[in-house]
């Protein structure tokens, strides 16, 4: 049983484990970059197309001097909080309504499964005849790219929740949307979280690659912009903000929100 | 035949708490109340079919009818699988029945509400919330002020001891701690009828003991009508002021028994062992009939 003093976990062994994580992790992107420069100094390619570390670095410097990378940064940021939210709030109706209902689960349900095989970049030719060269069509491009993956979630969420949970809600005089909001969305929580993960990475792969063919700032066009401006230093930086930024949304944000909710639900593990 | 068929006289029906005693204080009463409109809780020819796998039907209960008056604790005993918890959920709304009705205070249960509160076999607290947001939970559902909810939240967690956890979560808390959770989260949206299903069945026995002394005495201060299903016998004659006796599938009452014996009681008394005996030879007849269908009936 976990105890309030088992829950304040980092002592000093905790600590000290920590720290050789991240040693050896750093000794390893250490190594990766000093062969990257080795093999640059030896000038095998020309630095068009194989540039040095330190090139990359002058780019990303570059980049956020001049400030198109802030406003690259601010702007696919923005549509991907908007099309996010969107897409969990629609996914999360869409996957409630397949999990109550018999009829929606055999006809909705297996059509959005034989739609996840659909590459949501695939929606961008259908959204710019609907919504013309516009951030709607960009917006409908995200949206498409998550829903799948929320609606899914939601709905297993709701079926393998623990019964009794609903049973005790309605047994408290809860009903309705009092019910879904404290009782059935909480308790299914947990199984929701890692979809609505799944549907973050997704969005951000649509948004980058909806960026790309799509002319209207952003980082997707950012990294097209330099292959215009046969730029490697800069696609690469480009590349890695992508990466930074993903990982830094899923490290940081998701993993603690998946950490806390275990805490808290008391489903968590000895590591 | 069925037991509560036999009818008794009619003094007896007319005040159903205090039976005439035939011999000792735990009588062997097969009596059926008259439907009385002062019941608390009245169940009348109540009747559960299951639909099961090939288009078969089930008879769970089989036209159960029970009189509860307010302020009484009855005891459900029966072998497991005769549908005593079925009805729990069946008088709390959660379940519908296929036939009879269920009414309290002479109104008709169509669906759930906090006039009577179920405590879970699983107890089913919320793990995301704390002991005392799991308390408040009832009461804010029911609309009641916050500085209401706050000092009833810590009324009735000094009530079952544990004031100092309003904070903690569920899953920090023993399972004994647990179990007086739901009871306070059950307690606190005041209801009339308290029912709990086997609440105690997976405890260790100085926590269980403990636990009937504190139901015990809760249920002294709060007045409460409690329905508590059990598959302990000895429990039931412990805690109920009768114990009413399910046959094994269908569940029917097979006999009530009136337990006069003076309170507080403790398990180890001998006249809690003597009386749980006599109702223990009616239920060893059901058990084997239980067990005669699940292994056959070749010995």
């Amino acid at each position: 049983m976990a105890t309030a003093a088992s829950l304040t976990m980092p002592s000093a062994a905790y600590g000290s484990a920590f720290l050789k994580r991240f040693l050896r992790k750093a000794i390893f992107y250490a190594v990766v970059i000093g062969l990257w420069a080795l093999l640059a100094q030896l000038k095998v390619w020309p630095s068009y197309v194989f540039p040095t570390p330190r090139g990359v670095m002058g780019a990303l410097w570059a980049g956020f001097a001049d400030h198109s990378f802030w406003i690259a940064i601010r702007v696919s940021m923005r549509r991907m909080l908007l099309g996010y939210s969107l897409s969990v709030i629609l996914g999360m109706i869409l996957g409630l309504s397949i999990a109550s209902n018999k009829f929606v689960e055999e006809t909705l349900g297996g059509l959005l499964v034989s739609l996840q095989s659909l590459p949501s970049i695939c929606w961008l030719p259908l959204a710019v005849l609907w919504f013309g060269l516009t951030e709607k069509a960009i917006l409908f491009v995200v949206v498409m790219g998550s829903l799948l993956s929320v609606t899914i979630a939601m709905e297993t969420g709701r079926k393998q929740m623990p019964k009794i949970y609903g049973m005790a809600g309605r047994n408290l005089g809860a009903r309705g949307f009092p019910l879904f909001w404290h009782v059935l969305l909480p308790a299914s929580l947990p199984y929701l979280i890692s979809g609505l993960k799944q549907g973050w990475a997704f969005a951000w792969r649509s948004l980058i690659s909806g960026e790309m063919i799509f002319v209207s700032l952003g980082l997707g066009q950012l990294l097209m912009m330099g292959r215009d401006l046969n730029d490697m230093s800069q696609v690469i930086a480009v590349m890695v903000l992508i990466i930074a930024l993903g990982y830094a949304v899923d490290g940081l944000i998701f993993c603690n929100l998946e950490r806390q909710l275990q805490r808290r639900w008391g489903l968590e593990q000895a590591s | 035949m069925k037991a509560h068929a036999v009818s008794s006289s009619s003094e007896e029906h007319r005040s159903p708490i205090r039976l005439a005693r035939p011999k000792g204080p735990c009588s062997v009463t097969p009596f059926r109340h008259a439907p009385t409109a002062s019941a608390k809780v009245s169940l009348d020819g109540i009747c559960l079919n299951y639909k099961v796998n090939g288009g078969r039907h089930l008879l769970a209960l089989d036209d159960i009818n029970l009189q509860v008056q307010p302020g009484e604790f009855l005891c459900i005993v029966g072998p497991s699988g005769c549908g005593k918890s079925t009805l729990l959920h069946l008088i709390a709304g959660l379940q519908r029945s296929t036939s009879g009705t269920v009414k309290v205070d002479g109104k008709l249960v169509e669906g759930p509400g906090t006039d009577r509160i179920l405590i879970f076999q699983e107890l089913g607290l919320f793990p995301w919330l704390t002991v005392g947001q799991n308390v408040e939970f009832g009461m804010k559902m029911k609309g009641i002020s916050k500085t209401e909810r706050r000092e009833k939240i810590r009324y009735y967690l000094r009530l079952v001891h544990l004031s100092q956890f309003e904070d903690s979560y569920t899953h920090q808390l023993s399972g004994g701690m647990r179990q007086r959770v739901a009871l306070a989260r059950a307690l606190a949206t005041e209801p009339d009828v308290l029912l709990m299903d086997e609440p105690f069945a997976a405890l260790d026995a100085q926590t269980r003991d403990l636990l009937h002394d504190e139901l015990e005495r809760i249920w002294a201060e709060t007045g409460r009508t409690i329905i508590f299903v059990t598959h302990n016998v000895r429990e039931a004659v412990r805690l109920g002021g009768r114990v009413a006796l399910f046959t094994f599938r269908p569940g029917r009452v097979k006999r009530e028994f009136k337990i006069d014996l003076p309170r507080p009681r403790q398990l180890e008394d001998s006249s809690v062992a003597r009386c749980a005996r006599e109702i223990l030879d009616d239920l060893r007849e059901e058990i084997n009939k239980s067990l005669e269908e699940e292994y056959g009936d070749g010995r």
